[in-house]
């Protein structure tokens, strides 16, 4: 499973990881995400380029689930 | 080159902090009181008033905030621009200003120069002075005026006197704030950066000019607090609550698209935590176009209240993007409506 930690970062750093992280379309990718803008704009990227979004919350931080 | 909206996290209002947490500090603050004071901190307005002589009131107001344009003269000129609408809010004429710059010693200081050379030219646009100013070394950039200008009792708008069945005009499309943080991840088109650029640096002077052919109930600008949050001040201030057309919002093309990917800067969400259960959209009212209504403006539009026969006059005689978008109403069931 494909991981990726934005925790530290401010948006739009977050969407600019992912976008580069699912440049070659993978299957699924998991984003570690620490606040609420970044889960959000995170999850409308991920949704608007195809991918299904699942959230699962931990230990303050969220983690994605991105799968297509 | 150096590009200055990359050295910073945040750039122009959306660097603001939260409303929630600045007004719990504000609302713990004993209120100064002077007998010439008409408006200070309690109704959140764009600016101090004090009353010279019961009839010319001094008006004064600061702004400033991180990079907002890559180029140094712009970022000087938006910033500028930004500063002077708090004046242009309240009906007051800037005359005189000052520069607040923080500024990193490592930085080349021409880049210093030509951001308090844009801030100068836009001044000089305005007919105001900027006649000093203060400069501390800093780890990044931040930039704007302290601006004071002069009204009149008669001209004096404030925040807080929309009357029931008052129209609201705004002067300037919506939607900045996203198409600068499109404008980060290198994500906005550069014609789409550019109109918003452009729409910054825009004085509201012509829209001050413009109001005052009318008789203008309330006033405020659109900032970093965005529509929805400013609307929520003067509705609250005047125990209204606003009614608003979701489809005569004038905004930047592009910016409904860059937000359903994403590229919506951090102030919308607190813009959004703040007075979304005073907020009650249609289900008609698409996300985005919710997310626009949320987006910290940098330089935004001014906002007027004023019958609707004026409002109708005002929009003609001021062309676009000017356009009427909803009307304050009795308080009902939310403090604001948005079909």
């Amino acid at each position: 499973m494909n991981m990726l930690d934005t925790s530290g970062f401010s948006c739009p750093e977050p969407v600019i990881m992912t976008k580069k992280a699912l440049k070659d379309r993978p299957a699924s990718l998991d984003v570690i995400v620490d606040n609420v803008a970044s889960r959000e704009n995170v999850t409308r990227y991920a949704e608007a380029t195809g991918y299904s979004v699942k959230r699962t919350d931990k230990d303050g931080k969220w983690i994605l689930s991105l799968t297509r | 080159m150096v590009r200055l909206t990359r050295s910073v996290k945040t750039s122009g209002c959306a660097a603001k902090l939260p409303s929630k947490t600045l007004n719990e500090i504000l609302s713990s603050l004993p209120l100064m009181e002077d007998e010439n004071l008409i408006v200070g901190f309690e109704t959140s307005d764009d600016a101090l008033v004090y009353d010279l002589d019961g009839e010319n009131l001094l008006v004064e107001s600061v702004d400033f905030f991180p990079p907002v344009a890559d180029e140094p003269y712009e970022f000087g000129q938006v910033a500028a621009a930004n500063a002077l609408s708090d004046l242009y809010a309240m009906g007051a004429v800037p005359k005189l200003a000052m520069n607040i710059m923080c500024f990193p010693s490592c930085m080349d200081l021409s880049i210093m120069k030509d951001i308090l050379l844009g801030a100068q030219d836009k001044a000089r646009e305005a007919g105001c002075v900027i006649a000093g100013g203060h400069t501390i070394a800093d780890s990044t950039i931040k930039f704007g005026l302290a601006v004071t200008g002069f009204t009149t009792k008669k001209r004096l708008w404030t925040n807080k006197s929309a009357r029931e069945g008052d129209v609201i005009v705004i002067t300037k499309k919506l939607g900045v704030g996203i198409i600068n943080t499109a404008a980060k991840a290198e994500m906005a088109d550069e014609c789409d950066v550019k109109a918003a650029l452009e729409s910054m640096k825009t004085l509201n002077k012509k829209a001050f000019e413009t109001a005052c052919l009318y008789d203008i109930h309330a006033a405020t600008d659109i900032t970093g607090f965005s529509l929805l949050g400013h609307l929520y001040e003067m509705a609250e201030a005047a125990s209204l609550s606003v009614r608003l057309d979701s489809s005569s919002l004038p905004y930047f093309s592009a910016s409904p698209e860059l937000a359903r990917l994403g590229l919506i800067p951090e102030g919308a969400y607190h813009n959004r935590d703040y007075i979304e259960d005073k907020v009650h959209f249609a289900s008609s009212v698409p996300r985005e176009i919710t997310d626009i209504m949320f987006d910290p403006q940098t330089s935004g539009p001014l906002c007027l209240a004023m019958s609707e026969d004026d409002a109708l006059s005002f929009v003609r005689e001021f062309g676009e993007p000017a356009a009427i978008i909803g009307c304050f109403t009795a308080r009902g069931g939310s403090v604001i409506d948005v079909s």
